[in-house]
């Protein structure tokens, strides 16, 4: 196979090349090392390339098979990893200049178990400054760009994740989920991004943000992919105190079974009208009307408290970030800014945030101390936290009546880079669909739907289950996959621009 | 009225450890009085008797078995940091010198 084969197979073709020797590890980790040389200065996915941990990796895959020792359904398939993630040895900023240079003693829990699943990590992928944003455009290091459109975002916070398996750098990424940093980024490259349910996947090692919604979680060009990497890094996690103790759901089964005859589909009535691009609404109802051509019994749901999921979402997890953050304190690891033998440590301190916290994280601390401050709580934070009882209520009177519910994943396509950059509430509006998942610790999906008309631009389909039924977002983004894919004669992204 | 005054956001910029400059302060002040006004409808979908929820799943405390497990190691958990020595980390000043 060429190089450029290589880049385009899927990771559950690359795993079966390799374990049956037709091509070896070392040639898979080359051939997108190689497209990472050739493609990233203008997508601009990574932050990292470990080119030696990457191919030291893969001989030890190629070493283990030569020697008959069983490998793991994904063994050598090369993966993108959010830089959220800690690596050991391995740089890992969480885009933030704050922690630029710094490199962990100890690897995320997911970190260990790609590693132990024979996977390939090929770097380190950019995000919005600790996971704060919708387009990689907080990045301290500068925006990711989307390989549909070089001059629009890829979303975020998982923006290097989704480009760089959008851009064909690699097969499978990660990334964590808190208010839509997943599903949104995936939905507008035009590929799949899975929020498991909360608890999941395992929190531990993953640098946090707002610790009652964080979620890691797969990307991949497919549904079957995308299962078998959530299958690889998910399940009870004794060093996470909020991790599931439960079977990962059989999502790999869903995704293989794919159909939905006699499914029950609920539409979100709250998620159409003012503030959606025409397109992705056409795409989406386009969508729905399938699932019910393939057997699915389609009605309209009405969860009417999803409208506030929003405005709690942006109490909640500045909250949670305020307290979280406090803990770079220019001390023990990271930037250490005015250290002049004059200044106290608190001076030290408030120097070392100032200078390496981006606008967006300043702008979140100080809203998360306000909504926490006494004589604000109640009002803020407690209002907030009622909502999100709420929203809990909404999804489990829905699921009562129907087994999934589907919405548009973004209210838009992909926007331009800077259009969105001194509007935080229209950025903070990217999340309107995706927010209420989070909020209720829900699973959900995103798998594309098609292009917008007017802008030729990637759409995703929204799927939520759920807490523990996973499996069903699966199963049902497996059948539109495998409708839609038949009916354009290929997948969605072999109608973005090649980049070479 | 705006929903949160320059002053104020001084003040929590000190409580959080963020010594930002004026034109920061100005900028963030305009920013948070637009997003505060449009979050605070919270206040208006929560009615008294419905209860908070902090957290997705129930919680339970996890204890783990006490069991000695090699710790990390004077050399590693110095490696990264900004200031060493004499194996402890070299911190500013934490008390007044008077």
């Amino acid at each position: 196979m060429t190089s450029s084969e290589l880049t385009h197979r899927t990771a559950a073709e690359l795993a079966a090349a390799i374990a049956s020797g037709e091509v070896s590890a070392v040639e898979v980790a080359s051939a997108h090392l190689d497209r990472i040389s050739a493609v990233d200065d203008r997508v601009r996915a990574f932050l990292h390339v470990d080119v030696e941990g990457a191919l030291n990796q893969a001989r030890e895959v190629d070493r283990r098979r030569a020697q008959g020792e069983p490998l793991g359904p994904l063994a050598g398939v090369p993966i993108a990893h959010k830089d959220v993630f800690t690596t050991r040895g391995v740089p890992t900023t969480a885009g933030s200049k704050i922690l630029e240079g710094w490199i962990p003693p100890y690897d995320a829990t997911v970190t260990e178990r790609l590693r132990a699943a024979g996977l390939v990590i090929l770097g380190k992928t950019n995000m919005d400054e600790f996971a704060m944003g919708s387009s990689t455009e907080n990045s301290a290091y500068g925006p990711s760009r989307n390989p549909w459109d070089l001059e629009r975002v890829p979303g975020g916070s998982s923006g290097g994740s989704s480009a760089a398996v959008a851009g064909y750098e690699a097969p499978l990424a990660t990334g964590t989920d808190t208010g839509g940093s997943i599903r949104q980024p995936a939905a507008v490259c035009g590929i799949v991004g899975a929020k498991p349910t909360y608890g999941g996947s395992s929190r531990y090692g993953v640098i946090a943000f707002a610790s009652s919604l964080d979620t890691p979680g797969p990307f991949a060009r497919n549904v079957l992919d995308a299962a078998l990497l959530h299958e690889a890094f998910s399940g009870h996690d004794p060093m996470d105190s909020t991790s599931v103790d439960a079977p990962v759901p059989p999502v790999v089964e869903a995704a293989r079974r794919g159909d939905v005859a006699g499914m029950r589909v609920g539409v979100v009535r709250e998620f159409a009208g003012e503030g959606y691009q025409p397109g992705v609404l056409t795409r989406f109802n386009e969508a729905v009307e399938l699932l019910e051509s393939l057997g699915a019994k389609v009605s309209e749901v009405s969860c009417p408290n999803f409208t506030t999921a929003l405005p709690a979402y942006y109490l909640i997890s500045p909250s949670e970030c305020s307290s979280n953050l406090a803990r770079f304190d220019a001390m023990r690891y990271g930037l250490r800014v005015g250290d002049d033998g004059t200044r106290s440590a608190e001076e030290v301190m408030a120097l070392t945030r100032a200078a390496g916290f981006g606008p967006e994280v300043k702008r979140r601390i100080i809203l998360g101390t306000y909504a926490l401050s006494s004589g604000y709580y109640d009002a803020y934070y407690g209002s907030a936290q009622k909502v999100r009882t709420l929203i809990a209520r909404d999804f489990t009177a829905a699921f009562e009546q129907v087994d999934v519910l589907v919405s548009p994943t973004t209210p838009t396509t992909a926007f331009p880079i800077g259009e969105r950059a001194d509007d935080p509430m229209a950025m903070y509006r990217a999340d309107l669909c995706t927010i209420p998942a989070n909020l209720a610790g829900n699973a959900a999906l995103s798998v594309p739907c098609g292009l917008a008309p007017e802008d030729g631009l990637p759409v995703g389909l929204q799927i939520m289950a759920p807490a523990l039924a996973d499996d069903r977002t699966y199963r049902v983004a497996a059948a539109v996959e495998s409708a839609l894919t038949a009916r354009w004669g290929a997948e969605l992204l072999t109608k973005a621009p090649s980049l070479v | 009225m705006s929903a949160i005054t320059r002053d104020e956001v001084a003040h929590l910029a000190r409580l959080s450890r963020l010594a930002l400059g004026p034109e920061e302060l100005d900028a963030l002040a305009g920013q948070l009085d637009e997003i505060i006004s449009a979050v605070a409808q919270v206040q208006d979908a929560a009615s008294a008797d419905v209860p908070p929820t902090s957290h997705a799943l129930p919680l339970t405390n996890v204890f783990r078995p006490d069991e000695v497990r090699p710790p990390l190691g004077v050399a590693e958990a110095l490696d990264q940091a900004p200031a060493a020595e004499d194996d402890r980390f070299r911190v500013p000043r934490i008390l007044d010198e008077e």
